[in-house]
């Protein structure tokens, strides 16, 4: 890309544009309690916080990678009707208000929900107010992240190796796992990451679906929002702290978001 | 040309921005903007209809949340005229940081009720009931009025609960419990009496009562200060007290 100088009124728009995204974060390290930084960070409610909140991102990355990897590649493989309306239904996440989505879930997963009141009455089984309830939410909103990643990853990739695998006499599962995945390896593991930290952020899905409960569902944004009005020096470190990784992320990941979305 | 038409655009908006939208000549309208605790949601929606009929133009905006968010929010410069908390604490935030003009009044009470599903499938009886296992009861967080009220009673009761949720206002417990997703929760009697049937009542006796007293101040530099106070004046006197106690609040 060659330098190019920018007209004035470009510059300063771009320039008031960057203050916009880096105040609030200027304003957060301002207010940081800088001293008592990391006494603040392992009080046992941020401690609980953060474990919970790295099972929970986690286990929804695990999800999403588990079935978002497969529609990926029937989304880039397999003609069928009505795809384009599948496509943007998985997407719809992605822009839904998350307490929409809360909603959505409470009334297919919960206790008097669509599947939610078989599951209850049949097994015995609860989602609401569980982790899992934390972990599907998180799912819920992280998924399409990888699903629109590794969909662009399979478009952008050379097929003639898998069909040069296929002429070897490899079966399409053995191609899938042993040619497919590793030629789109970056792309997937873009995916995750983003939708890992995607995850991680959650919070208006959980505070609806799954509740609100210390070690049980309060994630790093929930505790932030109690501790807010409790003791604030906790909230701002780990807004910080959740900052800090996802710049961490961002920065990582450098364009590839951009590249394969 | 391109640049030019962006920038007139940009002018606009911003020009847009600074500028009253109401137009020369026609009457003022008057904002008077309340945060009021989540249990105060119906009364006061319906006390600002009633105000407006004999006060003129008057537009209420309302922001209802728990006590301490809303205490929180003032304290970081929310642009209040009046705050109306569901305790006392929160409002000693406000008054604390020197953000009320005049002492805060009280000007409601209120107090808890346990709210099962409509019917009351789970026979629930008490608040001892509810630290029966297998029951999904949820609570509001003890950071917010509801949450510590209902702490002070289980105590009072000498019942351990532990709750599958800690919501974040008081409306949020009586919604859980009215769709379904938990068996019981610690509400205020004003919060089943505005469910209506969604919800079913369990009244918890006198000797494990606490009662909610709610303040009610104008906030410093509030733009409809004149206003506001008639509002609370309103709210005080005979016609907003009629209204209150139709919600379920007793006098203070």
């Amino acid at each position: 890309m060659r330098a190019e100088r920018p007209p004035l009124p470009v510059t300063i728009l771009a320039v008031l544009a960057i203050a916009f995204f880096v105040l609030p974060i200027a304003g957060l390290v301002y207010r940081a309690p800088w001293a008592t930084a990391l006494d603040e960070l392992t009080r046992p409610e941020a401690l609980t916080a953060l474990r919970l909140s790295l099972v929970v991102s986690l286990a929804a990355t695990a999800l999403a990678v588990l079935f978002g990897v497969p529609l990926a590649w029937v989304y880039a493989r397999v003609p069928f009707p009505g795809k384009n309306v599948a496509r943007a239904l998985t997407t719809l996440p992605m822009i839904l208000p998350p307490i929409v989505g809360g909603v959505a879930l409470l009334f297919a997963f919960g206790r008097t929900g669509l599947i939610g009141q078989f599951l209850d009455a049949g097994l015995g089984l609860r989602i609401a107010f569980t982790t899992t309830g934390a972990i599907l939410a998180a799912a819920f909103v992280a998924t399409p992240f990888l699903v629109l990643t590794v969909e662009a990853g399979l478009r952008s990739m050379d097929r003639r190796y898998e069909e040069a695998a296929r002429t070897l006499g490899a079966s399409r599962w053995l191609v899938f796992r042993r040619v497919t995945l590793p030629l789109i390896a970056p792309a997937l593991f873009a995916g995750a990451v983003l939708s890992w930290a995607r995850g991680l952020g959650e919070f208006g899905a959980t505070i609806t679906f799954a509740g609100n409960l210390p070690g049980t569902t309060q994630t790093l944004p929930l505790a932030v929002l109690i501790a807010l009005e409790t003791r604030p020096e906790v909230a701002v470190m780990l807004s910080l702290l959740l900052l800090a990784v996802s710049l961490v992320i961002l920065i990582a990941l450098r364009d590839r978001y951009l590249r394969f979305s | 040309m391109r640049a030019r038409l962006v920038a007139a655009v940009v002018a606009a908006l911003i020009i847009g921005g600074c500028t009253s939208p109401t137009a020369a000549g026609s009457p003022q309208i008057n904002d008077v903007t309340v945060f009021a605790a989540a249990s105060l949601t119906d009364a006061f929606n319906k006390a600002g209809d009633e105000f407006a009929k004999t006060n003129g133009r008057v537009r209420f905006i309302f922001n209802f949340g728990s006590s301490s968010t809303l205490a929180t929010q003032i304290t970081n410069g929310a642009p209040a005229d009046v705050f109306a908390s569901a305790d006392e604490a929160n409002m000693q935030k406000i008054v604390d940081a020197k953000l009320t003009d005049g002492a805060p009044a009280l000007f409601a009470g209120n107090r808890l009720a346990i709210a099962v599903a409509a019917g009351n499938p789970k026979q629930v009886a008490s608040l001892a009931d509810l630290a029966r296992p297998g029951l999904v009861v949820v609570l509001a967080a003890p950071t917010v009025p509801a949450g510590r009220y209902a702490l002070d009673s289980l105590a009072k009761a000498g019942v351990k609960v532990t709750p599958a949720s800690q919501e974040l206002d008081v409306r949020s417990v009586l919604n859980k419990v009215a769709l379904g997703e938990a068996d019981a929760g610690i509400v205020y009697v004003t919060d089943v009496l505005s469910a209506g049937a969604r919800v079913g009542n369990v009244a918890i006796p006198e000797q494990q009562q606490v009662v909610a007293r709610y303040p009610i101040a104008i906030v410093t530099g509030a733009k409809g200060r004149q206003l506001a106070r008639t509002f609370v004046d309103y709210l005080i006197g005979a016609d907003g007290q009629r209204l209150l106690a139709g919600f379920g609040f007793s006098r203070p």
